[in-house]
């Protein structure tokens, strides 16, 4: 009918007429992997080379075949095949392993209603319109619409906890045509056709209707998210249950769920790529000025074509314009790796298997839950180290979203609860009599009508408390609703619901007298004070994030229909008419001051016409196909208004431990946390002040309640010039979604002054997507900062998803949270080591492998550019083609992965204690210009001493050698190549603070495999191999005395400016970090025994140290280092910690 | 509850993995300066001393200028030209002398010269001594399409003048023996290269079919008149040329001082008889010859010893002045803590 629903005949009962067209539907197979054993390899190539740095490599290849060039393509091809074989490999794994699944799922047994009888098939034969039985425990195998259950009135219990995480039980309901066909026969003669809309990811969304033709009349019925069973949800309570199947395979909405999210990308990543376009820039440059060289330097015929050097006939007469191209192509070729081929792949590989490190640690993982934290991407792990904003939520992040019962405000009256009691407040706790009193009071007001107003208004608010939600009850033995509720065994059955504020509310009635017994769809019981009353639900009007409440209609014992809502106290007071509005009001604000997290119960009375109208609008919009959320929205707002207010009840939410430490650890590392929050003003400043995002001592700025553009506009102003005025005092800063969007709108730069210079913010009254909002702004101001998303809910997900790093926490609500984060852990404390520990180690590491790789490939190609002003610019190469192929590849790579998985500059547990040392990594510093420079200009130095080194050695052209025989061109390359793996191996170890066994294994490895490989590949006249250049060189080069002090002369004369520089740097202006190094494991260094920091060495040194000490004369006792140690109290609960300097001294 | 995913508590998962933890601090670079600068200096006295005792002895005989004897030869292209060179030794040379040639901006390390050759013909494989590769065009076949062996432009350009050596012995020349043997690697000379073998017939019948060189006054089997052993692809002088040089100035060791005169060549007048083919004026380059001794770091080379001294010293003064800087710089680092 319309092209974005579609029509499913249930059974496959097509209509028998001619022009019908059956729609096509996708099969149920689901394919969650990549590639066919047929399409792997061009698919997985083309994914390749649509990186720029594999596309330059195909083409510096691809020039190489075409065009005589001075290396063979086997130089540049050979390390491409390489990386693109590592990666292939990786990704064919990755790829086997989802195959493996895919078939696992799609081959599992299912059992089909098909010809007459119950038909055991696969998975993957599931067409749209099949009938599908399921049985007990067993998962949904495409999304079904439920015909009928075991039961009579066609209800079954499903958890959905692999797809959100929700652990509840959900009721789902089949329309009462369908539900009385229970078994094969019955469904058979089902002539149904079901109309519902295309596929979409919204897990809880789905519009249909279902025309059933029952006893000759087609009825129409509509279908909700309530009739709809998703795969991977799980059968739970019922025997068995039959659906039809209407979206299979990759449509149903658990696959849909899963497609890849938007790639994130690292503020290293993006300096990388520019420091490779810069690279790019000077390999232009060098071939550029080498052609113009060489055409320079041939101008004359002398140069050009000497006598012993004749040029062949075609290449006399081949044309100038293309000699020109192509030699320039030969000098690109010739200087090509300069841009480092393998640089992505070890990035790649390190940030693979670095992210394990995350999951490894214990430090991560929550014995109570038993769940450890999870990389769900591994791109963004250096990210870790840069944040400078943190957006946090505040339920089930900072706090437990443990809710617990404490006060309510019934008909203007404030109470506690005290053991199970409610208690009017002013009564004193340690008066037990009152207590009694109340206790009896409390007891009688449903005995004894002699107080018959209070007690009835009490009553109606405890029962509106246990009607209004939708809580289910699971017993042990589950079996049937009924059965419980025969027994009347109350106490072994447990709540369950998806909102923790709901079950609090439910078992703090229970205790308090009257219990919520259960809802089997239909009827909804409750024993009130012993006196069991059952009341029919009639409709649920759910909770939703724009109305803010949730409201069920129900008829009581008595017959009257009436609604009971309850919600935020900005989204129900504005519609109540009647009862202590002004005094409920107070209360409300009273609870939130304490840190409640309060909610506004009301009721509203029918009359029976009323009703009518109302039940005929719902059922309208309910059955609606297009536009059905906003007629539902309409006929919501025209039922939920004219309150009775009841009360408001203030529930705790118990802040997670060390939250306080954290927060705290986080601005001294230089962090500037934001608290978003939906909740109320009242109780946002409250946590935040218990959980130390807020502290006394801090100037609490408001922008509150703005009503209009120009009013907020001079608040902003006002508070920004209150900030200049006072810029000893810290600052914080309270903003509500409304004059949030009120300041976005309009004065954007305003607001961000403000709240720059504020070192605590607090959002609160926010919606999920303006916490989106605020990230973005956040992110795109003019800093650029860098920012982290943490929360647990699905209104989080928008936040998580917008900042640069999203972390979940996986909590209560569900997993759509963790699931659409980068990283997930259980408790916000942990943020605190993912950020400082892993974080900082991450991004040292990655940080210095980039700079890394384009250092020694610079120092490799360097020489090789020299050379040409030796060889006339001929392009002949320096090296052999084999060094020019393994360099990047055997002998460079495995200390710099070695070092970028293990290297730690400073100990774990210092950087957990010292939070300030993560101000030294912030602005990506270690990839800035300044050190970029640095380690290009090192690379370009040391390419100069190689050659240069050599040359002078050379240059004089003396015989090296005892015997007085002469080397030649291979083996200056070869001597020069043998400086530069030595060098460029040993810079990294100077780089290296982390020595374990397995980075002493690969330094030392490189350089000894460097030299077994070159005797090895000396040794042999190689068989298919035109030319033998290298045969015996590398021998005939060790065999020089001259050529050994060369080397060591060399390779130590490039480390020694690095070695000063480091230790002049170091001594005169360190780093904390450095100063940190200096006092790490609690060693106390005293004077000149820093000398012999080292432990091995200090034995060793000792006596020169203090015979220095005396010489040079001071030496005293307060000098020795004030150690610290990990079990030091590093927080105190004096706030004067944080004017405090950030680093302890230092001694010496 | 179970505890399934707890992760294992061990160094590496945990990354507490035993560890050598360096720090580059004054207190370890001080004494590693002054190790060094120490250890460098007499490292760098030891090898200058090595350098200066050995004698090094350079005659350059290009025949640029009219008063050089070799004008007549470097001008006049007649082939095996002879002109003497007349030097004098003025110190007594002690110890083996090697007798090298040199040349200068002779551009050996040119990419389209250094590729120039087959080294598959050169190992003696057969076919390819028929065969040559194309690499070594324009010198691959003669105008004939006959193929040239050794082809390539560095065969081509085979360095061919030859020297004698006279001692002036009170009036009368006494020729100084010159040994050719071992002048070029033994694994070139033994592995690298070989003729083409066939049984029961000699060079002149292997390398038939083939012509030589276009340059080449003789073929290659015919290098060398007095030993019918270095003729062919290993004929040492050929192999000396064929291990190309670096730079575009280079020596070549031509022969060893052997006979009489192999252990010491004493003072006084000595007379180069030189025949003089190699074109080398319009290059422009020069030739000369030199007589070295050598020790077990080679021949005269001042450079290692220099280069150590200075680095040496200048480890010392970094290491005074780090001292300074570390004593003076104490305090203020203490201040701003």
């Amino acid at each position: 009918i319309w092209s974005d629903t579609r029509t499913v005949y249930v059974a496959n009962r097509f209509p028998q007429h001619d022009h019908y067209i059956p729609q096509k539907f996708a099969d149920n197979r689901i394919i969650s992997s990549k590639y066919t054993v047929w399409n792997f390899i061009p698919k997985n190539l083309f994914e390749q080379f649509r990186r720029i740095a594999n596309f330059y490599f195909l083409i510096i290849f691809l020039v190489q075949l075409m065009i005589d060039t001075p290396t063979s393509p086997v130089t540049s091809g050979l390390p491409l095949f390489f990386v693109i074989t590592v990666t292939a490999i990786k990704q064919g794994f990755e790829d086997w392993l989802r195959h493996k699944a895919d078939n696992e799922v799609n081959g599992a047994p299912v059992y089909v209603v098909r010809s007459g009888g119950l038909v055991q098939t696969r998975s993957k034969n599931i067409r749209v319109g099949d009938i599908v039985r399921v049985a007990k425990d067993e998962t949904f195998p495409a999304d079904l619409v439920l015909l009928s259950s075991d039961r009579r009135e066609g209800t079954c219990h499903v958890t959905t906890a692999s797809l959100d995480g929700e652990t509840n039980l959900k009721t789902h309901s089949a329309v009462p045509e369908t539900a009385i066909s229970q078994s094969v026969s019955s469904l058979e003669a089902i002539v149904a056709v079901i109309e519902c809309h295309q596929p979409e990811a919204d897990l809880y969304r789905f519009v249909g209707r279902i025309t059933v033709n029952h006893c000759e009349e087609e009825i129409v019925r509509p279908l909700g998210p309530e009739n709809l069973l998703l795969r991977g949800a799980r059968l739970k309570n019922t025997k068995e249950i039959f659906g039809v199947a209407v979206y299979t395979g990759m449509e149903t909405k658990m696959a849909l769920n899963y497609k890849s999210k938007s790639q994130k990308r690292s503020a290293v990543e993006k300096s990388m790529n520019t420091f490779l376009m810069i690279y790019l820039v000077i390999l232009l440059f060098e071939a550029v000025l080498s052609t113009i060289l060489k055409y320079a330097w041939q101008a004359e015929e002398k140069w050009d074509e000497p006598w012993y050097n004749q040029k062949t006939e075609q290449e006399r007469n081949s044309s100038k314009i293309l000699k020109f191209i192509s030699d320039f192509l030969a000098f690109l070729v010739l200087y090509n790796f300069i841009i480092p081929i393998s640089l992505y792949v070890t990035v790649e590989m390190q940030k693979f298997l670095g992210s394990f490190f995350i999951g490894w640690d214990l430090d991560l993982y929550h014995e109570e839950s038993d769940q450890k934290a999870q990389v769900n991407t591994s791109d963004l792990n250096e990210e870790l180290g840069q944040v400078e904003y943190v957006f946090t939520d505040k339920t089930g992040t900072l706090t437990e979203n443990e809710m617990q019962f404490r006060e309510c405000s019934i008909n203007g009256v404030k109470y506690q609860e005290i053991n199970g009691k409610l208690v009017p407040e002013g009564m004193a706790e340690d008066l037990p009599d009152a207590v009694d009193s109340n206790l009896v009071n409390n007891l009688t007001w449903a005995y004894f009508p002699t107080r018959p107003k209070s007690s009835e208004e009490d009553i109606l608010f405890l029962k509106a408390v246990s009607l209004c939600h939708t809580v289910q009850i699971s017993y042990d033995q589950a079996d049937g609703l009924g059965d419980r509720q025969a027994n009347g065994i109350l106490h072994q059955m447990e709540y369950y619901a998806s909102s923790p504020d709901e079950k609090a509310l439910v078992e703090a009635t229970k205790r308090i007298g009257v219990t919520f017994n259960g809802n089997n769809g239909e009827t909804m019981s409750i024993t009130s004070f012993g006196k069991l009353e059952i009341y029919k639900l009639l409709h649920i009007l759910e909770f939703d994030a724009n109305r803010r409440r949730m409201s069920v209609i129900l008829q009581t014992p008595s017959g009257e229909k009436m609604l009971f809502t309850k919600g935020a106290e900005s989204s129900i007071l504005p519609y109540t008419k009647t009862g202590e509005i002004d005094k409920t009001r107070m209360h409300v604000d009273e609870l939130a001051l304490k840190g409640l997290r309060t909610l506004v119960i009301a009721c509203r009375h029918f009359t029976p016409e009323e009703y009518i109208e109302i039940d005929r609008r719902l059922h309208e919009a309910r059955t609606a196909l297009q536009q059905r959320e906003e007629r539902l929205a309409d006929v919501f707002s025209y039922i939920e208004k004219d309150f009775e207010l009841l009360g408001a009840v203030g529930v705790e939410d118990k802040l997670q431990e060390k939250v306080q430490e954290t927060i705290e650890a986080l601005r001294m590392a230089g962090i500037k946390v934001w608290v978003l929050t939906g909740d109320k003003h009242e109780t946002a400043v409250s946590v935040s002040l218990s959980c130390g995002h807020f502290h006394r001592t801090m100037n609490i700025l408001e922008l509150v309640q703005q009503k209009s553009d120009s009013e907020c506009a001079v608040q902003l102003r006002r508070l920004d010039k209150r900030i200049k005025e006072d810029h000893v005092i810290q600052h914080g800063l309270v903003v509500d979604g409304a004059s949030l969007s009120l300041a976005l709108r309009q004065h954007e730069k305003l607001f961000m002054d403000v709240c720059r210079n504020c070192s605590a913010v607090l959002c609160c009254r926010m919606a999920p997507l303006q916490k989106a909002k605020v990230v973005r702004l956040l992110k795109t101001s003019p800093e650029k900062p860098i920012t982290l998303a943490i929360g647990d809910g699905a209104n989080d997900v928008s936040m998580i998803q917008e900042a640069h790093v999203g972390i979940g926490i996986m909590g209560k609500e569900g997993r759509q949270a963790v699931r659409n984060s980068d990283y997930a852990i259980a408790r916000f404390k942990f943020l605190s080591k993912l950020l400082l520990v892993h974080g900082h180690f991450y991004y040292i590491r990655i940080a210095t492998l980039v700079q890394y790789f384009f250092y020694k490939n610079v120092c490799f190609i360097t020489p090789q550019f020299l050379y040409q002003f030796f060889c006339l610019f001929s392009q002949q190469t320096l090296y052999d083609s084999v060094y020019l192929t393994l360099y990047n590849i055997c002998f460079t790579s495995l200390p710099i992965l070695v070092y970028s998985l293990f290297e730690q500059l400073v100990h774990p547990h210092v950087l957990q204690n010292k939070p300030a040392l993560y101000r030294d990594i912030s602005k990506n510093a270690l990839l800035s210009c300044k050190p970029f420079l640095y380690w290009t200009l090192l690379g370009f130095c040391h390419a100069f001493v190689f050659f240069f080194g050599s040359y002078l050695l050379m240059g004089e052209d003396t015989s090296l050698m005892g015997n007085g025989q002469m080397f030649g061109n291979w083996t200056f390359g070869t001597l020069v190549f043998t400086i530069m793996v030595i060098t460029v191996t040993l810079k990294l170890a100077l780089e290296t603070h982390f020595w374990t066994w397995m980075n002493h294994f690969v330094t030392w490895g490189s350089i000894a495999f460097y030299f077994i490989f070159s005797l090895f590949y000396g040794g042999i006249i190689w068989p298919f191999l035109h030319t033998q250049d290298m045969y015996f060189v590398f021998v005939q080069l060790l065999s020089s005395g001259s050529a050994w002090f060369a080397i060591i002369l060399i390779v130590i004369t490039c480390l020694f400016p690095d070695v000063i520089k480091s230790v002049f740097y170091r001594h005169l202006q360190p780093t904390n970090t450095q100063k940190t190094q200096l006092n790490r494991n609690g060693i106390g260094i005293s004077c000149l025994d820093s000398m012999c920091c080292f432990s091995d060495g200090e034995k060793a040194c000792a006596p020169v140290g203090r015979m220095l000490d005396r010489m040079i004369g001071r030496c005293s006792p307060t000098r020795v280092g004030r150690s610290w140690s990990t079990s030091d109290p590093y927080y105190s609960n004096d706030r004067s910690i944080l004017t405090l300097s950030q680093v302890e001294a230092t001694p010496c | 509850m179970k505890k399934d995913n707890k992760p294992d508590n061990t160094a590496f998962t945990q990354q507490r993995l035993p560890a050598w933890q360096p720090v580059l601090s004054v207190g370890i670079v001080l004494p590693l300066f002054f190790i060094i600068g120490l250890a460098f200096i007499g490292i760098g006295i030891g090898l200058l001393i090595t350098s200066n005792n050995i004698q090094e002895f350079e005659e350059e005989y290009t025949g640029i200028g009219d008063n050089s004897n070799c004008y007549i030869c470097a001008n006049n292209a007649t082939a095996n030209c002879k002109c003497t060179l007349n030097f004098t030794i003025a110190q007594p040379i002690q110890g083996s002398v090697f007798m090298y040639y040199g040349l200068t901006n002779y551009y050996q390390n040119h990419q389209k010269y250094l590729s120039s050759r087959d080294d598959q013909q050169l190992a003696g494989e057969t076919y390819y001594l028929k065969n040559p590769s194309q690499s070594c065009k324009p010198y691959q076949m003669d105008i004939n399409n006959n193929p040239i062996a050794p082809c390539g432009s560095i065969a081509n350009s085979f360095f061919n003048d030859a020297f004698a050596l006279y001692y002036n012995n009170q009036g009368f020349l006494d020729e100084v023996k010159l040994d050719g043997s071992a002048i070029a690697w033994w694994t070139d000379h033994n592995v690298k290269f070989s003729n083409p073998s066939q049984t029961g017939s000699n060079l002149s019948q292997i390398f038939e079919g083939t012509v030589k060189p276009i340059n080449w006054s003789k073929p290659v089997y015919n290098l060398d008149v007095n030993n019918p052993d270095n003729n062919g692809f290993i004929n040492e002088d050929f192999l000396v040329w064929m291990r190309t040089a670096a730079l575009p100035d280079f020596r070549k060791l031509y022969r060893r001082i052997s006979g009489n005169y192999s252990s010491f060549m004493p003072s006084g007048n000595y007379t180069l008889e030189i025949t003089y083919n190699y074109p080398v004026k319009d290059l422009p380059g020069k030739k000369k010859v030199i007589f070295s001794t050598v020790s077990w770091m080679g021949g005269k080379n001042q450079f290692l010893g220099i280069a150590y001294l200075v680095f040496g010293s200048l480890c010392f003064v970094m290491g005074f002045i780090l001292l300074i800087v570390y004593a003076k710089y104490q305090n203020v680092e203490d201040n701003d803590d």
